[in-house]
């Protein structure tokens, strides 16, 4: 293998990192990030659900038939993302509930299929696995940095807890109205990618 | 009847699939740097919406739901978990059962959505119009407009986005913003606008 276990881990996070450089799995990523809670479970379930998934198809890879890979793997990672919903409900109601259909939309993120279909499929076990949390580290790092934001200026706390006193409670911070609403995660997004490929010319779109 | 077409106006501009719930980005970024094809993806997802979200409704409603199994005299069976599985395999076969009719029968139309339906089988904005569907309790008849009006909104979207990206090829950014970061921009102004329609 040409990687070791620790490059493949930090290079997912950060030089190949799934969202900010190949824009896979932006679908669930934007719209629970209005609030720091719910993109921490987010984040944690995509990546555990990436990294087993990853797991169990690099197990299963030489009995998979080629014609029938993606039924299978859809059928894994769906497996999968039922227990985290039920796992979900069972013991944090409230959260999945404002998470509402995102845990399940888990299923199509491209990260997760991609991973699947683009490693998993063609290495050992082992790497898939480390492989799995380094994408889901990377996608929960862009999901932080985001909701970080947007719940900072947009509503003046962070987890829920006030870091900036509204001045509707007698502070100094006016919130910024617009992060609430979803189209600033947008222009943070188009932020980030714009200041990754500042520092780093080579991910630049030619013209 | 106008309770209906609430739900169609609503879901087209107000809870429009990808701007406002950014379900079906990945598509929605990956093919609108034409509006060509912009079109043949944007009919393929309504076509796909239109038969998926109500299909799904009836598999919930007499198949999963509690005491939809009244009739066997398994009244209390709850197979509501099942339902994520449930939906992508239903939205997996009706792609490919749409691919071949489709292509045995209207070999013309084949041609311009055959390439996007395979793609769609992984789409966050199907498989998420039937979750909503089911959140939201849609009656059979209610799930026929939500998929219209899911459809049309993802149809809008995309071709609009296609046409402004077509222009900004012409446009001369800093180098770093060229091309993802310009377009996420541009999708961001287009969610305001959306938003802009909240009052109709």
């Amino acid at each position: 293998m040409a990687e070791t276990n620790i490059e493949l881990l930090t290079n997912s996070i950060l030089k190949r990192n799934p969202i900010a450089l190949l824009v896979l799995g932006i679908c669930s990523a934007l719209a629970v990030t209005g609030q720091m809670a719910t993109a921490l479970v987010m984040s944690i379930c995509l990546t555990l659900v990436t990294a087993f998934s990853s797991l169990t198809i690099s197990i299963v890879r030489f009995q998979i038939p080629n014609s029938v890979r993606i039924g299978i793997q859809i059928t894994i990672i769906a497996t999968l993302v039922i227990l985290v919903d039920e796992i979900l409900k069972a013991f944090f109601f409230e959260l999945s509930k404002q998470l509402s259909i995102f845990v399940g939309l888990i299923i199509t993120n491209c990260i997760v299929m991609g991973r699947a279909e683009g490693f998993a499929m063609s290495n050992p076990p082992v790497a898939s696995f480390i492989d799995g949390i380094g994408n889901g580290l990377g996608y929960s790092l862009i999901l932080m940095l985001v909701a970080f934001i947007r719940e900072l200026f947009g509503a003046g706390t962070l987890f829920g807890i006030e870091i900036l006193q509204l001045t509707t409670n007698g502070g100094w911070y006016i919130r910024n109205g617009m992060l609430v609403l979803p189209a600033s995660g947008f222009f943070i997004i188009a932020t980030i990618i714009w200041i990754i490929r500042t520092l780093d010319p080579e991910q630049q779109e030619k013209k | 009847m106008g309770h209906h077409f609430d739900i169609i106006l609503r879901s087209i501009f107000l809870e429009n699939l990808p701007l406002s719930f950014f379900l079906g980005m990945c598509t929605f970024l990956a093919i609108s740097k034409q509006v060509k094809a912009a079109v043949g993806l944007g009919s393929a997802v309504l076509v796909l919406q239109i038969i998926t979200v109500p299909l799904n409704n009836l598999i919930l409603s007499y198949l999963l739901k509690p005491g939809a199994f009244d009739w066997a005299g398994f009244g209390d069976i709850d197979l509501t978990f099942l339902g994520l599985l449930t939906y992508i395999a239903i939205i997996a076969a009706t792609v490919q059962i749409l691919e071949m009719v489709l292509d045995r029968f209207v070999p013309a139309l084949y041609n311009t959505l055959g390439i996007f339906l395979p793609l769609l089988t992984v789409n966050c904005a199907i498989l998420g119009a039937s979750l909503f569907m089911v959140e939201r309790n849609y009656t059979f008849t209610e799930s026929i407009a939500y998929g219209i009006g899911a459809g049309g909104g993802f149809f809008l979207a995309v071709v609009a986005l296609a046409g402004i990206r077509e222009r900004l090829e012409y446009a001369n950014p800093p180098a770093a913003l060229r091309g993802l970061g310009l377009t996420f921009v541009s999708v961001g102004l287009m969610a305001m606008a959306f938003m802009g329609l909240a009052g109709l």
